[in-house]
C-alpha cells in the first residue's frame, strides 16, 4: 500500500527534494571546513608549537556528541539548517587540520628549494608547489570528512525536521512504516559511496603524475585519519 | 547563557548524583554499552584482521567491507533495527559494532601486513608453526598499531553511545536526550561534558595499556 518512495507530505519534500536537501546540509559543512582548515594548517606549519593545541582543541570539539551540539546551538542559531551545519563544519576540522599540514609539510625539503630557487615566492610556492603535491593527502581527509558529515546529517531530525533524508527516520516511527527508515538509511549510504567516488575522481583529475590504476591503496587515506571520521 | 554556567550548575546539583538517573549510575550504563560493542566489534574485527594480515590475501574485500561499512549511518541504522527487532540492547548494538568493526579491522590487517617480514622469515626458518609465529612476532611487533584501531573504535563507540537513550536505554545520552525534550540545555551540556570526560579516559585507559602490553624493543622504534 505505501511505497518505498512515497514520502509523507509532512516532510515537505520529494524524495529528490530530500537527496538535495541532504548534500547541502552535508556538502556545505565540508566546504567551509576546508576554508578554515586552509589557513589554520598554514599557521600550524608556520608555528610549529601551534600544531599540539589547536589539533586538542579539535578533537575535543569532535569529542563532544552531535545531538549536544544542535541543542546547545538552538539558543543561538535557533531550528535551522545552520544548528546542523555549524557542528559538522567544526568537526570536519578534526580531520582536515592534520591532512593538509601533514601533508604541506611532507613535501620534500629539495622540490621547496626548486621551487625557490625557480623564483616562486612564498605565497606562490604554497599555492602551486606545496597544496598540489599535498593533494593526495587532502583529499584523503575529505573523503573522511564528507562521509562523516553525510551521516550526521540525520541526527537533525531530533532538532525539528533539520535532518533531510534523517526526517525519513522520525517519520517512519511516527508512521510505523519501517519502509522509511530502510529508504533513510539505504539513501544515506548510497550518497556517501558516490560522493567518494567523486572524490577520487577529483584526486586522479588534481594529480595526473599518479599511477592511474592498480595500486590505488598508497594514495588510499591513512587509516588513521579514517579513524578519526566515520559517523556517529 | 553561557556553557561553563550549565556545566558548573549541572555538577554542583545534588539531585543529579544520585538514584537510576544519577551521574554514577548513568555513567556505568554508558560504560557497559560501549564495553559490550568494543568487545563485540573486537571479536569480529580482530581474527578476521589478523588472519587476513598473516596471509596477505583478502585486502580488497576487507577495503570494500569497511568502506561499505563506514557509508552505513549510525542513527539511521538504530532507527530501522528499531523498527524492525523492537526496542532492547540488540538494535542499539547494531549500529555501534558496525561503527567500530571497520577501524579494527583495517587497522589490524595493515598492522600485520607491514610487520617487517626478516624477523617472520627468521622465525620461520626456525621451524615455528604458522600460529606461533602469528601471535610470537607478527602481533607483538603489530601491537601498538592494532591498539590505536581499537582505541579509535573505542573513542567513536563512546561518543555514539549516546543514541542508546534515544531508544529508551539509560547511559548518558539519557542527560542529552531528555534534556533536549525538556529544553534544560544544563542537563544537555552537562551530559555533554560527561561524555567528552569519558572520551579522555578511555584515551588515557589505551595509554596506559599500550605501556604495560607492548613490548619494550618495540616502543623504543
Amino acid at each position: 500500500m505505501n511505497g518505498f518512495f512515497d514520502i509523507p507530505s509532512d516532510l515537505q519534500h520529494s524524495w529528490a527534494g530530500l537527496i538535495g536537501l541532504h548534500l547541502r546540509e552535508a556538502l556545505l559543512p565540508v566546504a567551509a571546513g576546508l576554508l578554515l582548515a586552509l589557513p589554520l594548517a598554514l599557521l600550524c606549519n608556520r608555528f610549529r608549537w601551534l600544531y599540539p593545541p589547536v589539533l586538542g582543541v579539535t578533537t575535543m570539539l569532535y569529542a563532544v556528541p552531535s545531538l549536544a551540539f544542535f541543542v546547545v546551538l538552538i539558543d543561538y542559531t535557533g531550528q535551522t539548517e545552520l544548528t546542523v551545519m555549524i557542528p559538522l563544519a567544526l568537526y570536519s576540522l578534526v580531520v582536515l587540520v592534520p591532512a593538509i599540514a601533514d601533508g604541506v609539510r611532507s613535501v620534500p625539503d629539495e622540490t621547496l628549494s626548486a621551487a625557490t630557487a625557480m623564483g616562486f615566492g612564498p605565497v606562490r610556492r604554497y599555492l602551486q608547489v606545496q597544496l598540489p603535491i599535498a593533494a593526495p593527502a587532502i583529499i584523503a581527509g575529505l573523503r573522511v570528512a564528507t562521509a562523516s558529515s553525510i551521516s550526521l546529517v540525520s541526527v537533525g531530525a531530533l532538532i525539528g525536521n533539520q535532518g533531510a533524508l534523517g526526517n525519513l527516520l522520525a517519520a517512519a516511527q511516527k508512521y510505523d512504516r519501517p519502509e522509511l527508515a530502510a529508504n533513510a538509511v539505504v539513501t544515506t549510504a548510497v550518497l556517501a559511496i558516490l560522493c567518494d567516488a567523486a572524490l577520487v575522481a577529483l584526486r586522479r583529475a588534481l594529480t595526473p603524475w599518479m599511477p592511474r590504476s592498480g595500486r590505488e591503496r598508497t594514495a588510499a587515506p591513512r587509516e588513521e585519519l579514517l579513524t578519526k571520521g566515520a559517523a556517529r | 547563557m553561557n556553557v561553563l554556567n550549565f556545566v558548573q550548575a549541572f555538577f554542583s546539583d545534588g539531585a543529579h548524583w544520585h538514584g537510576y538517573d544519577g551521574i554514577p549510575t548513568r555513567f556505568l550504563e554508558h560504560v557497559r554499552y560501549a564495553a559490550l560493542a568494543l568487545a563485540i566489534a573486537a571479536a569480529i574485527g580482530l581474527p578476521v584482521g589478523l588472519l587476513t594480515g598473516h596471509t596477505g590475501r583478502g585486502g580488497n574485500a576487507i577495503a570494500f567491507v569497511a568502506n561499505a561499512a563506514r557509508a552505513l549511518p549510525s542513527f539511521g541504522l538504530l532507527v530501522l533495527a528499531v523498527l524492525l527487532i523492537g526496542f532492547g540492547l540488540l538494535p542499539v548494538m547494531i549500529p555501534l559494532v558496525v561503527l567500530a568493526v571497520p577501524p579494527i579491522l583495517v587497522t589490524t590487517y595493515e598492522a600485520v601486513r607491514t610487520v617487517d617480514p626478516a624477523p617472520v622469515d627468521a622465525a620461520r626458518g626456525m621451524g615455528m608453526r604458522e600460529s606461533r609465529i602469528l601471535f610470537r612476532v607478527e602481533v607483538p611487533v603489530a601491537l601498538p598499531l592494532i591498539l590505536s584501531g581499537l582505541r579509535s573504535a573505542a573513542i567513536q563507540i563512546v561518543s555514539t553511545a549516546t543514541i542508546a537513550a534515544y531508544v529508551s536505554l539509560g547511559g548518558l545520552g539519557r542527560y542529552i536526550i531528555d534534556g533536549l525534550y525538556q529544553r534544560n540545555y544544563e542537563k544537555v551540556v552537562g551530559g555533554a561534558t560527561l561524555v567528552a570526560l569519558l572520551a579522555l579516559v578511555t584515551l588515557a585507559l589505551f595509554w596506559a595499556v599500550g605501556r604495560l602490553a607492548v613490548s619494550p624493543g618495540v616502543r623504543r622504534r
